[in-house]
């Protein structure tokens, strides 16, 4: 088996994977101790830790956005219908097989088609909505001067939060296990942290 | 610039501020308000441009107090107007907004109950002389009692049983103790006279309900004296506040009340020159705004938390402690030799007494939290009352969603005390004095009650049982160190202080119990299915070598 490498994930888009990664973990662990789900550093430090990583994710945001604008890296989220069912045929049978991945990453199309789906969901979705809740959580003192309080109650406000988190949450153990479905387990790490995809 | 460079450059910048950031993630302390100082040795100097000793109206032999006062109202002739006016007078209080007529007058409270027949003994706390009944003229300007807010010697004293005189006589005190109380030098009382000190205040205040204590939980003799841990402001080493510092006092009249109370003030501290009130609340110094910018989470708080509700964690907080319970019904049981028995708890706080029933003490009392708009709405002498439940003596009004209330901390007193079961309302009782239907002298529960209810020309049916009472008064004096304030966790967890409090929605307290179920059981089932599949992965690939 030969392996040949192509360089897919620029130093950009490496950066702004684990320190996102280290963010949305460090705010699921804050961000749960806040909603009343353990006692690990307190609910006072909790807080003021989850606010920090939250204007960080903010400032980081901005550039991966502007990132993927200059760059057009945002057509790699584009979705496809492309080959969806022989990627969830390989990961439910294929795979236990030995079978070969029906997908072959290039520069251009760095994400299979479940991927594509599953990363604009987390972009377009989890990702909006727990900004946005979490925005109005954070300035709920000010809601009164914004003309909000009439029809945004605290309660829905961090239950949508809540919802979002429990999502970002999924999505991580998820992601987390499908790293290791590359032709080694270590494969696709690799390749997020040197930025050299190994491909048969 | 390359497209590359444009991207390491963004990344350094990001970089760059991830560390900055972070720094603000240290754990952040409660700083402190930043209350104007005031200096404690300025307080202290003799502020009057007046030697009373100097005065020749003062330099006779009073023999009564309203003789002092006479002399008092030669100079100061609009004083006594001017007290008449104010509730240390008339013990009465109209509400603004309901127009219930309250005050010490016409309430019931749970300690000592209603005045009424009682005139003699209470009015050893009513700033006149004479109020022995309900003939009492509160017109008579010499009846104002001056000294007993004025005396600057703390040797001016008035005993229950004189209705407001002070000690004529040398007199054994209390009654068979042993224990002798000295005549008042009325001429040397008058003549070192100023502004009311704790002392004064406390005469009364302190000892309410008949023991030091007892009444309130954030006032008692331990503020005569008190160090920071007492009391941030009183602290004699420290700001040194004496009672109108806050309770800023114009026309005798004395700002604050327990029956309407600024509950909810807003704005910033009150400056000189300003046309407006300035309430006995904390805000009129700190503003609604106190914490500092580091803070300035907390400063959120204000719209919904009383400044009392952190910075008073536990009230009472000595071994004076406060009173909790008074069960009247307690009362007429004799000792086995059929005579009064008396009973000290291990603190040598009264626990019984054959008089007046049983007693429940405790120090450092944490607080019930309400929500309270300022106003209490009392049960006053002859209201109806339902006495298959607790009986609320008050009812202090508030509600989450009024901008006027706040979450605030309160003593609620619990007692027992007798009702006509036919009329269904708390009667009066005849509790002082030495005549024979005095419950203290007699220990006959229906003839006090019959001369207590002449006296409120109530209707008395004879029949009278006992009902479970209690009292709720917010909490506003002893004020801690910033560093004894509540932490964010005594509220924000699941069983914290505020647990019971309805109306808002405070994280870490509250939530959907079945979105944390399905949410947790969702992940819960993706990390089995993840475990799964990598398990069954192994399984094949092991098979296939």
């Amino acid at each position: 088996m030969t392996a040949e490498k192509i360089y897919v994930f620029k130093r950009f888009e490496r950066f702004w994977h684990w320190s996102q990664a280290l963010l949305i973990i460090s705010m699921l662990i804050t961000g749960f101790e806040v909603h009343g789900s353990y006692a690990l550093i307190g609910f006072e430090d909790a807080v003021s830790y989850h606010t920090v990583f939250a204007w960080s994710l903010v400032t980081l945001w901005i550039f991966a956005i502007f990132w993927h604008f200059t760059t057009g890296e945002w057509k790699q989220y584009i979705p496809t219908t492309d080959k969806v069912v022989a990627m969830v045929k390989f990961y439910s049978v294929g795979i236990f097989k030995g079978e070969a991945h029906p997908y072959r990453p290039t520069k251009l199309k760095k994400h299979n088609p479940l991927q594509r789906i599953a990363y604009l969901g987390v972009l377009l979705f989890i990702g909006p909505l727990l900004w946005m809740t979490g925005w109005f959580y954070l300035f709920y003192s000010d809601w009164a001067v914004w003309g909000v309080s009439g029809f945004l109650s605290l309660e829905w406000v961090a239950f949508f939060h809540t919802v979002g988190a429990f999502m970002m949450l999924l999505f991580l153990i998820a992601h987390l296990y499908l790293t290791t479905t590359g032709h080694t387990p270590t494969a696709h790490i690799k390749a997020m942290i040197t930025g050299w995809e190994e491909v048969d | 610039m390359s497209l590359g460079r444009k991207i390491i450059l963004s990344a350094a910048v990001v970089l760059a501020m991830l560390p900055t950031l972070l720094a603000f993630a240290l754990p952040v302390k409660i700083e402190g308000a930043s209350a104007p100082q005031a200096s404690s040795s300025a307080l202290k100097k003799r502020t009057s441009t007046a030697d009373h000793s100097k005065f020749k109206e003062l330099q006779q032999n009073f023999k009564t107090g309203p003789e002092v006062t006479q002399a008092c109202l030669l100079c100061h002739n609009e004083a006594a107007k001017q007290v008449q006016h104010t509730k240390h007078w008339t013990w009465e209080s109209k509400d603004p907004k309901t127009g219930q007529v309250r005050g010490k007058k016409n309430i019931i409270n749970n300690y000592c109950t209603s005045v009424l027949s009682n005139e003699k003994d209470c009015m050893a706390c009513h700033a006149g002389y004479g109020w022995k009944d309900s003939t009492f003229d509160f017109s008579v300007e010499k009846n104002v009692d001056c000294l007993v807010c004025h005396d600057n010697t703390g040797t001016y004293r008035k005993l229950p049983g004189d209705a407001g005189h002070p000690v004529y006589q040398r007199r054994e005190f209390p009654p068979k103790s042993g224990k002798f109380v000295e005549a008042v030098d009325l001429k040397q009382v008058a003549q070192s006279i100023g502004i009311p000190s704790r002392t004064n205040c406390g005469a009364c205040h302190f000892f309410g309900g008949g023991a030091n204590g007892a009444k309130h939980g954030d006032m008692d003799s331990s503020l005569q004296h008190p160090g920071k841990y007492l009391d941030v402001h009183m602290n004699e080493k420290g700001l040194n506040f004496s009672c109108t510092q806050c309770h800023a006092t114009s026309s005798h009249e004395v700002s604050g009340s327990r029956y309407n109370t600024s509950a909810a003030v807003t704005g910033p501290a009150h400056i000189r020159g300003k046309a407006d009130a300035s309430p006995a609340a904390c805000q009129s110094c700190h503003g609604d705004k106190p914490h500092s910018q580091k803070n300035a989470r907390l400063n959120q708080h204000t719209d919904k938390l009383a400044c009392q509700t952190c910075h008073i964690p536990e009230y009472a907080r000595n071994d004076i402690g406060t009173e909790l319970s008074w069960d009247w019904s307690k009362a007429t049981v004799m000792g086995p030799d059929g005579k009064r028995m008396v009973r000290k708890d291990s603190a040598g706080r009264r626990a019984f007494d054959s008089q007046k029933g049983e007693w429940k003490w405790e120090s450092h009392v944490i607080p019930e939290y309400r929500w309270f708009n300022g106003t209490s709405t009392y049960k006053v002498v002859g209201d109806k009352i339902d006495p298959s439940q607790t009986v609320q003596l008050n009812v202090v009004g508030g509600s989450p969603n009024d901008s006027e209330s706040r979450i605030w901390p309160t003593k609620v007193h619990r007692g027992k005390q007798p009702y006509d079961v036919v009329n269904n309302y708390l009667t009066v009782q005849h509790t002082g004095g030495e005549d024979e239907t005095a419950l203290w002298h007699n220990y006959d529960w229906q003839k006090a009650i019959g001369t207590g209810m002449k006296a409120a020309n109530l209707p008395y049916s004879g029949k009278f049982d006992f009902v479970k009472t209690e009292l709720t008064w917010p909490i506003t004096h002893m004020v801690a160190p910033k560093e004894d304030s509540l932490t964010c966790e005594q509220c924000h967890s699941k069983n914290g202080r505020l647990k019971d409090i309805q109306g808002i929605y405070m994280p870490a307290r509250d939530g959907k119990h079945w979105l944390d179920v399905i949410g947790w059981s969702l992940a819960l089932l993706t990390l089995i299915g993840v475990l799964v599949h990598g398990a069954i992965r192994i399984y094949s690939s092991k098979k296939e070598v």
